[in-house]
């Protein structure tokens, strides 16, 4: 009885894929970081940028930056440039908070954001080859950049991963057409 | 009495040559910085990059420039045996250039079968040194000792042209160098591109190697020159010129110089 209601629930939610996936608008764009548990004294959540970058490396859309928010801590914003590549591509020239965009540091542990083609981060992106980047920096810690090649709108359904060796786990990034 | 004269003198006399062997600079806690945030800056003369091993750098003529041109005092401003030291606070979004400029001329002559030093102004020189003074040699300096500092995105508008002595335009932001890249600058002299111009460059950290590592390039026709960093850390460049644009017709010489302290980062 139990399973068979499993089951169906199943079969619901794959119906439910299908149909999601069959308008040409509904691409999607979905990226997986792990953070890794790092066995030190003193940790702390790093501070993450998730970026789509041109090929000549400038800033195509701002998908994530995870900092410290906590209005009761000190100024969490002054560290925002240790997210050097970030900073220097284009973080140095936004006002933080941005809506959709930042918000606190994460856990360690695997956190998924997903975007619709039709969403501010990615409707204003021309068909074309890009660069998903993944910058994390951690205080009294290290830094890391995971960087996955793709091609945007996706002629077919994707899952392409890289991996981090200090500061990040595997970024794994989904495209669907 | 007469030998603390002698030896005061004689000390006086070492200094010019004192500035030569020496190196001049001033060094930010930080070159990239977000808005309402602190540097601290170090202003010392010495023969290692960045060591305090000499004296501290005199910082009565600094003048620190914030992105919209004005004007901003420094903080804390600390005298000690080696470094001078000053806070600034980066208010604005934008680049701060920090300054220490020397202006002025120096003379010796004789008075009375005495030798005297003096230092001054064009404007002082007329009534202090006595107008019929024997074997006077008079010369002139134009030295500016410098850094930058950027609170957010870089700006240019506190590069504005002095037209006086030598002065470095962006052509890539002094704020925005890194390691393996290559950057271009150009040296303008009076306000005009300064062609042909030897510039040195020295990595910090000179204590913990055999050699000063230069690396040496020279201004083309339009006053530029490029330079691919080897790696990242502080950098010191130094650009120094004699001519014979004086600014009363008593100087014979004028001698240029220019300091810079640069940060690269790594990639």
């Amino acid at each position: 009885m139990r399973r068979s209601v499993f089951k169906s629930s199943s079969l619901i939610t794959v119906i439910l894929a299908a149909l999601a996936a069959a308008p040409a608008s509904a691409g999607e764009l979905a990226v997986r970081v792990q953070i890794p548990r790092i066995d030190v004294a003193e940790y702390h959540r790093p501070y993450v940028a998730i970026w789509i970058e041109n090929p000549d490396q400038s800033i195509a859309s701002h998908l994530a930056v995870w900092y410290q928010t906590d209005p009761k801590k000190e100024d969490g914003t002054q560290w925002l440039k240790d997210l050097r590549q970030w900073w220097r591509r284009g973080g140095r020239e936004l006002t933080v908070p941005i809506d959709g965009v930042t918000g606190a540091t994460r856990p360690v542990g695997e956190h998924r954001i997903v975007f619709k083609s039709d969403s501010p981060q990615l409707a204003k992106l021309a068909p074309g080859k890009y660069g998903l980047v993944v910058e994390a920096v951690r205080e009294v810690g290290g830094r890391e950049i995971v960087k996955i090649p793709f091609e945007w709108p996706s002629a077919s359904k994707q899952v392409l991963t890289s991996s981090g060796k200090t500061e990040l786990g595997t970024i794994t990034l989904e495209l669907l057409p | 009495m007469r030998t603390l004269k002698l030896s005061s003198l004689l000390l006086l006399g070492l200094l010019p040559l004192a500035s030569h062997a020496h190196k001049t600079w001033l060094l930010p806690s930080a070159t990239v910085v977000t808005v309402d945030q602190w540097v601290t800056v170090d202003a010392a003369v010495s023969n290692n990059l960045f060591y305090f091993d000499h004296v501290p750098l005199r910082i009565d003529t600094l003048e620190i420039t914030a992105p919209d041109g004005s004007t901003v005092k420094p903080e804390n401003v600390g005298a000690g045996k080696y470094r001078n030291t000053f806070d600034v606070h980066l208010a604005q979004n934008g680049t701060y250039r920090i300054a220490v400029k020397n202006i002025g001329l120096s003379a010796f002559y004789e008075e009375n079968g005495q030798r005297k030093r003096w230092r001054g102004t064009p404007e002082s020189f007329a009534k202090e040194v006595p107008a019929d003074a024997a074997n006077l040699q008079v010369s002139e300096s134009v030295g500016r000792i410098e850094t930058f500092v950027t609170a957010g995105k870089p700006t240019t508008t506190a590069f504005k042209l002095t037209n006086r002595g030598l002065e470095l335009v962006p052509v890539t932001h002094p704020n925005d160098l890194y390691a393996d890249e290559e950057a271009t600058f150009a040296f303008v002299l009076d306000g005009k591109p300064a062609a042909n111009l030897p510039v040195t460059i020295v990595p910090g950290g000179t204590r913990y190697r055999d050699s000063q590592n230069e690396i040496e390039v020279t201004t083309d026709a339009d006053g530029r020159f490029s330079i691919t960093w080897p790696a990242p850390g502080m950098y010191w460049l130094e650009a120094r010129l004699e001519d014979s644009k004086t600014s009363i017709p008593q100087a014979k010489q004028r001698r240029v110089n220019y300091v810079a302290t640069f940060e690269v980062l790594p990639q």
